[in-house]
C-alpha cells in the first residue's frame, strides 16, 4: 500500500491562514491503514485545527469527510457538496488522491495534508517501511521475493556490496538488515543459491515512461 | 456552543473510577463542583478525538481515570488509555495548549479519597495556568 505521514501542524495551518471555512478531506484505502489520512485522522485535524484557531482567536469552521478511495473520481463525486461550501480544501489521500480532487474541484485550492513517502507493508504496528520503488521492471523472480532495488542501501543488483555487517545487517544502518543477505537466505531455503552466480546487467529505468500509463488489454 | 467552558471533564470507568466518585459523593467528600464526569465503560474506550472535543467545547482540563494498573477490567484497556493521553499531550502541544491539562489517572473504585484528590490536583494546576 501507499505510505504517508501527516505534515508538521505548522505547515498545514500556514496553508489555511486566509481561509474561514475549510474541508479536510479523507481517504479510506492505504493512509487510512497507515495512520495518515483515514476518517479517525480527518477528525483529529479537524479538531487540532479547530482548537488552533481558536486560541489565536481567529475562528476557522471546518467541515470533514472521508471518502473510499480519493483517487477515484466517482468517489470523490459524493463529497462535492461539502467541496462546494468550503473555501480551500486539505486533502489526507495521497499525491494521487489530491491531485483527483484538485482535477475535479479546479475552483477551489486543494492543499496536501500529508506527504506521501513510499510503497511499502506493515512490519509492527505503527512502523511501515518500503518494500517496492515501482521500478517498472519487476526483479523479484531473481531474487527471492526481496527487492534489492528498495531494500538495499545502495540499490545493487549484484550484491551483496561487501560492507554487510556481522549479524546480515547493512553497513549504511546497522538497523536494517542487509537486502542481499536476506536474498542469500531465502535463495538457500528454496534450493535456487545458483542464482547467486549470475550477473545481472544495470537495470533498464525506461521501463517506466514519465508519468507512467497502464491500459489494460480489455477495457 | 462551548458546553464545557472552563470544566474539567473527567472520563470515569464505569470499574473503577465512576464507582470511586459514587462513593466521594455518597461520604459527603467535597470536590469542586466545575468536574463533569462521564461514564465509560473502559477507560480504553477514550479515544484521542474524545479529548480534544472536550478542550474544543471549552473544557480546561481532562481527566482520564482508569483502573490500577494490571487491575483492568478489559485486561489491557487502562494501559491504552495511557498511551492516549501521552499522545493527546503532543496533538495539544501542536496547537500551543498546554499539554498537562489532559492527565491519567488510576484508582481502584474503593478510593474516593484518591477521586478527590485527583480532581483537587487538576483543578489546582488549571487555575496554576491560569483557566
Amino acid at each position: 500500500m501507499i505510505i504517508a505521514e501527516r505534515k508538521p501542524m505548522e505547515e498545514i495551518k500556514q496553508l489555511i491562514v486566509p481561509y474561514r471555512k475549510v474541508l479536510v478531506a479523507g481517504c479510506g484505502t492505504c493512509v487510512a491503514v497507515c495512520w495518515a489520512g483515514g476518517e479517525k485522522e480527518v477528525g483529529i485535524l479537524a479538531s487540532q485545527l479547530r482548537l488552533a484557531r481558536s486560541v489565536e482567536r481567529n475562528e476557522i469552521s471546518i467541515l470533514e469527510a472521508t471518502v473510499e478511495r480519493q483517487c477515484e473520481r466517482e468517489m470523490v463525486a459524493e463529497i462535492k457538496d461539502k467541496v462546494a461550501e468550503a473555501e480551500a480544501v486539505i486533502s489526507l489521500a495521497c499525491g494521487s488522491g489530491v491531485q483527483t480532487m484538485a482535477e475535479m474541484f479546479e475552483d477551489k485550492p486543494v492543499f496536501p495534508g500529508v506527504n506521501t513517502t513510499f510503497i511499502g507493508m506493515p512490519e509492527r504496528e505503527g512502523l511501515w517501511v518500503e518494500m517496492c520503488g515501482a521500478c517498472g521492471d519487476c526483479f523479484l523472480d531473481r531474487t527471492g521475493g526481496v527487492c534489492p532495488i528498495v531494500r538495499c542501501a545502495k540499490g545493487l543488483l549484484n550484491g551483496p556490496c561487501g560492507g554487510t555487517r556481522k549479524g546480515g545487517k547493512c553497513e549504511i544502518d546497522p538497523e536494517k538488515d542487509c537486502a542481499w543477505v536476506l536474498i542469500y537466505r531465502r535463495l538457500e531455503k528454496q534450493g535456487r543459491l545458483d542464482l547467486m552466480r549470475n550477473y545481472y546487467a544495470p537495470k533498464n529505468y525506461r521501463a517506466v515512461k514519465r508519468p507512467g500509463k497502464v491500459q489494460a488489454a480489455k477495457a | 456552543m462551548r458546553i464545557m467552558n472552563g470544566h474539567i471533564v473527567a472520563f470515569c470507568c464505569e470499574h473503577s473510577a465512576y464507582p470511586a466518585a459514587d462513593s466521594a459523593g455518597r461520604l459527603g467528600l467535597h470536590y469542586p463542583e466545575n468536574v463533569r464526569v462521564i461514564r465509560v465503560p473502559c477507560a480504553g474506550r477514550v479515544d484521542l478525538i474524545h479529548i480534544l472535543k472536550a478542550f474544543e467545547n471549552g473544557a480546561a482540563a481532562v481527566l482520564v481515570m482508569g483502573c490500577e494498573d494490571g487491575a483492568c477490567h478489559h485486561i489491557t484497556g487502562n494501559t491504552r488509555a495511557k498511551e492516549r493521553v501521552k499522545y493527546s499531550e503532543i496533538l495539544l502541544k501542536e496547537v500551543n495548549i498546554d499539554g498537562g491539562r489532559v492527565r491519567m489517572f488510576n484508582l481502584s473504585p474503593n478510593a474516593p479519597h484518591k477521586f478527590v484528590r485527583a480532581v483537587n490536583e487538576m483543578t489546582r494546576i488549571t487555575k496554576e495556568s491560569g483557566r
